[in-house]
């Protein structure tokens, strides 16, 4: 026993094993390998890879490569499961949910060794984070299975979920994806990380303890393949995925025109943003608890740190103390900061990429690891936003760190960046935390934190880090949804735009020259070309004139920043000068063929409907979740941005009012594409637009061939959103086109709503023009 | 009330003789310097989840809990501030001080021969002769609380003749408490000439200045205040009498130890730490000395950085202790009382 005395000298930790000799056990009976688990029962191991303890590299379990058939034959089970659970009373998925949350509690040790095993995260994490958070995901869905019809009246499952899930947290995000879809009344097939199915499978062992019906929900293990198999299925309603932007670019090309609700969670390159006044110590833990947490394998880890130059180089020495005290290594030792990476892959991915940032110049600081598939925490100082290191994903236990000099340059250094997921602000300024807040492009912002995560709030991203919501009622809205209009004669393909002289127009008193309406201005289309359309001719757009109507669009940023009454003031106008004018609306209505009822009705709808997107605008607003005590959590509806619409055939000035009007009413700036074949009565708007002071690139008009302007709008990168409402072709068209942002699309049959009546106005359109950011901030002093 | 203060090193002289305790370069103390706190972002929110995360992050088992749960003793000022204190009883816990273990128990974790004792023994000032006599041969140094202990509203002449006193008597450490109202009322002139005059008084003494943090309640208060102690020449400075409302709690000593740490690298002093008040399981032990490793190094686990204020908290670790050596749950009625 000398070596007490020995301690006492060095006062080291010495270790501190987590036992893990029950799972140990249980894979050691499962050596034969794992099939799926489907409708309720496992299938057979066939096809088996192996899976690997990342720590270790030893091979622990072996699990089934996934065919088409398996995945056709979870689908089908699941598809067979859906009604009935369905039909059942929320209360009693509310109990089957609330038997998940319990059996998890119980056996909460086991999947947290389980998972530090498979994944390599330290058993600090698995058992204080991850599976602390299952639990609560299941409770928190307990409760929205019992209050659904409440809650969310009106609306129904998808379907069938087909869910793909990623590594890093591989049965959180498992829980993020099932308890939702279960508890809305939806079935599963679950496609785990081929790296780590482990938890996904012990669940399924789980939901049977537990009393899960048969089918409801299905695991199906297997590598991309697997997953393509299942995203691509036609039996699939829903498809949910979280992983890499590359990967999530091939599902919406996979899914587009199928009619599958897709959402998206994806990559993320989050700033951290450390103003003069932080407290810099907490700054410091911050980045502990963003980049050096779960090895860095986080897409919301705040990996570029944004510092006041006034205070860089304190901070960088602070940072670079604490960075020195991190342990890297065993992750089953309760006193490792760090575990292991998940696969040797990642890690080869994790060293090429600090490599080029070294030879771009960045000056690299690191910790220590030990050897194998380890990562020493990571402060890359000297990055510029144009080097690799600053603009590409690593995920891995890498910072970069970068001065900046006033807030607006922080704004515009956490901006630039092609994703939007997260975002961290350090600042005992208040005023200055929450301006920031407001500006950043991130779907989740910390203020005085980072990583912070409860069922009660939604997560999810801007721009290519995706879209959809998960956690909190925005994530429950993704698994419900309401009777999608059906077209009885679907909207037919338009004739296309003749540009030769037409043989006769419509008479009139003084010829009127119908044009482009681009940043406040009338524009003549850049062609040069007019057709011929009902009523007149009208200018031929092309996508120079989408680019420049897309930059003025972008330039009005001063509306989404109005207040919503400033908004509801400048459409009650447009409205009130739309009355004046009813009469000759009509009679442009009327020349298009209608009825003298049916086009008094249109413009009396319109005026209505733009009343009511008014009333709307100051009052769509969002909400304060309940999630940890001492904590304001804000879900702030904030608009979509720069969006595009191509508005149906039918109902020509209507359509056009409908989809317009809720977008700007939300602060949204709009390129709209109007009516192919009657534009006209669009057209006559700029002038009310005009006189209303809307202000210039709130509302662009350009007429044309929809499709084709249509496409262009999906293509552009600085387009935001883009709503599609004609033909079949046009919207898979535009599904496809859209990859290249990953902008949130809204893609219907021109012809299947009824635009007169209450399908043509609703929250529905609110819900589509805004996303939801959730700002938290802690409070207490 | 200020004017008969020069400096912090008034009276002390530049030359101190060997404390018992060690840390050989004392701090001289600087000017006052407001710009070191003014201004300083203290985060609550993020300062408890520090202090949380802290603590679950580290963990020391088997031999190695054992030999921090013995580090903890030598670092213990065993503490009795009763208003029945008797000399009887201080004899009582002074005899605890010198041998905190059962021989059994000590020679069963090989620490027979170390001849462990407490880091030092603290009373009220009266109690101080009663102390150094019943530690009389042992090394262990008496601490006496001063200045008008616990709540300091005396007039300050009459604070300073208490360190006198008790350092007259034999108190080699002098644990004085801070007028809060400066604090409060952010009068740091004055909080800093009035720990000065303290620690001129406290001459070879080591003054360990006690924040009464529950009663500065803002985090950024304990930082001022800290850093305020510090630049007037405190050798320690301490979380708590005891006797106020809220006393140690881990996102206060995490403050502090980043206010030691920031004062070290402005000026290159070491100064210590002493959480003291409602300190009472091995539990506590174990983590405050994660805090010190953490925050500060190796080099604040021991007496001379270190001290846990404490007066229960030795049974408990004496408990664990004996159940590392025999495997049994310990009962604490099989244990001397201190």
């Amino acid at each position: 026993m000398t070596r007490i005395t020995d301690i006492l000298s060095t006062m080291d930790y010495g270790p501190a094993p987590e036992d893990s000799s029950i799972v140990r056990d249980w894979l050691q009976r499962h050596e034969a390998g794992f099939g799926h688990f489907i409708d309720g029962a496992f299938t057979a191991a066939a096809d088996t890879f192996a899976v690997t303890e990342p720590a270790t590299g030893q091979q622990i379990a072996r699990v089934s490569q996934g065919s088409a058939e398996d995945v056709d034959a979870a689908v089908k089970a699941a598809r067979r499961a859906q009604g009935p659970w369905a039909a059942l009373p929320g209360h009693d998925r509310a109990r089957h949910l609330y038997a998940l949350a319990r059996h998890v509690q119980q056996h909460a040790r086991f999947l947290a060794v389980l998972e530090t095993i498979d994944n390599g995260k330290p058993i600090r994490e698995s058992r204080d984070i991850d599976i602390p958070l299952v639990a609560r995901h299941f409770y928190h869905h307990a409760g929205w299975a019992e209050l659904i019809a409440d809650e969310f009246p009106g609306q129904r499952p998808h379907g069938v979920c087909g869910q793909v899930i990623p590594w890093n947290f591989p049965l959180l995000m498992l829980a993020w994806k099932v308890a939702p879809a279960l508890a809305a009344g939806n079935t599963v097939v679950l496609k785990p990380a081929e790296y780590t199915p482990l938890t996904a499978l012990a669940f399924a062992e789980i939901a049977r303890e537990a009393g899960l019906p048969k089918g409801v929900l299905n695991i199906v293990t297997g590598d991309g393949a697997t997953g393509a198999a299942l995203t691509g299925h036609p039996g699939v309603d829903k498809v949910a995925f979280t992983g890499s932007t590359e990967v999530g670019r091939l599902i919406r090309r996979q899914t587009a025109g199928s009619g599958k609700a897709l959402t998206l969670e994806l990559g993320g390159k989050s700033p951290f943003i450390v103003f003069a006044d932080a407290d810099l110590d907490a700054a410091v833990e911050g980045v502990v608890d963003s980049i050096w947490f779960n090895q860095g394998e986080v897409c919301c880890a705040g990996s570029r740190i944004l510092v006041a130059e006034s205070v860089a180089a304190r901070f960088t020495d602070l940072l670079k103390r604490r960075m020195a005290k991190l342990t890297v290594g065993d992750p089953l030792d309760k006193n490792t900061d760090l575990g292991a990476i998940v696969h040797p892959v990642q890690l080869a991915r994790i060293r090429a990429l600090v490599e080029q940032g070294r030879a771009e110049g960045a000056r690299i600081h690191q910790g220590t690891a030990p050897e194998g598939c380890f990562y020493p925490p990571t402060l890359a100082t000297g990055v510029e936003p144009a080097s690799t290191l600053a603009s590409e994903e690593i995920f891995g236990p890498v910072a970069t760190l970068t001065a900046f000099r006033t807030p607006a340059d922080a704004v515009a250094l956490a901006n630039n960046s092609r994703y939007g997921l997260a975002a961290s602000v350090w600042s005992e300024n208040i005023s200055l935390a929450t301006d920031i807040a407001a500006k950043v492009k991130a779907g989740v912002v910390w203020i005085n934190s980072a990583n912070l995560f409860d069922a009660g709030a939604g997560f999810g991203g801007y721009r290519e880090s995706g879209f959809g919501r998960e956690g909190g009622r925005e994530g429950m809205a993704a698994c419900l949804t309401l009777p999608t209009p059906v077209a009885q004669t679907p909207e037919e393909t338009p004739p296309a735009p003749d540009a030769s002289p037409a043989e006769s127009l419509p008479p009139a008193a003084v010829d009127r020259t119908a044009k482009l309406y681009i940043g406040g201005k009338q524009a003549r289309p850049d062609s040069g070309y007019s057709c011929a359309v009902a009523g007149g001719l009208a200018p031929l757009g092309n996508r120079k004139d989408i680019r420049n109507a897309v930059e003025a669009a972008r330039a009005a940023t001063g509306w989404g920043g109005q207040t919503g009454h400033n908004r509801a003031q400048v459409l009650y106008y447009l409205a009130e000068n739309l009355s004046a004018r009813a009469a000759e609306f009509e009679g442009r209505l009327r020349s298009f063929g209608q009825s003298a009822t049916a086009a008094k009705a249109e413009v009396g709808t319109a005026i209505r409907r733009i009343f009511w997107y008014a009333a709307q605008a100051d009052k769509f607003d969002g909400a304060v979740h309940s999630t940890k005590s001492a904590h304001v959590t804000l879900a702030m509806n904030e608009p979509v941005g720069v969006m595009g619409i191509a508005c149906p055939n039918a109902f020509p000035l209507l359509g056009f009012v409908s989809l317009v009007l809720p977008a700007i009413a939300m602060g949204n700036r709009v390129v709209a594409v109007p009516s192919q074949i009657h534009p006209l009565a669009a057209t006559d708007l700029y002038q009310v637009i005009d006189t209303s002071d809307l202000p210039g690139g709130v509302i662009n008009i350009v007429t044309g061939a929809r499709d084709a302007l249509a496409k262009v709008l999906a293509e552009h990168d600085d387009v935001d959103g883009l709503w599609y409402f004609g033909t079949a072709a046009g919207g898979r068209m535009v599904e496809e086109a859209s990859v290249g942002n990953l902008k949130q699309t809204w893609c219907e049959d021109g012809a299947a709503r009824n635009w007169a009546g209450a399908e043509g106005q609703g929250r529905t359109f609110l819900t589509r023009a805004t996303q939801v950011k959730n700002i938290w901030i802690p409070y207490g002093e | 009330m200020t004017a008969e203060t020069s400096g912090p090193d008034a009276g002390a002289g530049g030359v101190q003789p060997p404390h018992p305790a060690g840390n050989a370069r004392r701090n001289p103390g600087i000017a006052l310097d407001t710009a070191m706190f003014a201004g300083q972002a203290v985060n609550r929110p993020a300062a408890e989840r520090r202090a949380a995360s802290l603590v679950a992050r580290r963990g020391v088992k088997k031999e190695f809990q054992a030999a921090w749960l013995i580090n903890a003793i030598r670092c213990i000022d065993l503490t009795t501030l009763a208003g029945d204190d008797t000399a009887a009883r201080v004899a009582r816990l002074c005899a605890k001080a010198r041998q905190p273990l059962a021989p059994h128990i000590a020679e069963g974790l090989g620490a027979g021969a170390m001849r462990l004792t407490t880091g030092a023994v603290c009373v009220y000032p009266t109690m101080v002769p009663h102390a150094v006599k019943a530690l009389a041969g042992s090394g262990i140094p008496v601490a006496s609380v001063a200045t008008g202990f616990p709540a300091g509203l005396m007039p300050l002449h009459l604070r300073l003749e208490e360190i006198h006193w008790a350092v007259a008597e034999g108190a080699s450490e002098i644990d004085i408490v801070i007028t809060r109202e400066h604090v409060l009322n952010a009068n740091w002139q004055a909080l800093y000439d009035e720990v000065a005059a303290m620690r001129a008084a406290c001459g070879a003494a080591h003054l360990k200045a006690i924040l009464a943090t529950g009663e500065l309640q803002t985090l950024r208060n304990v930082y001022a205040a800290s850093m305020v102690a510090m630049q007037a020449g405190a050798d320690f400075i301490k979380t708590s009498t005891g006797k106020e409302g809220v006393n140690a709690t881990l996102p206060v000593s995490l403050v502090m130890t980043r206010a030691l740490r920031d004062y070290l690298d402005a000026t290159g002093h070491r100064i210590g730490f002493k959480p003291a008040g409602g300190m009472k399981s091995a539990k506590d032990a174990l983590n405050w000395q994660i805090l010190m490793k953490e925050e500060m190094g190796r080099d604040w686990l021991a007496p001379d950085l270190f001290r846990i204020g404490a007066s229960s908290m030795l049974g408990d670790i004496e408990r664990q202790l004996e159940h590392h050596v025999t495997g049994r749950y310990a009962a604490s009625s099989r244990h001397a009382i201190a």
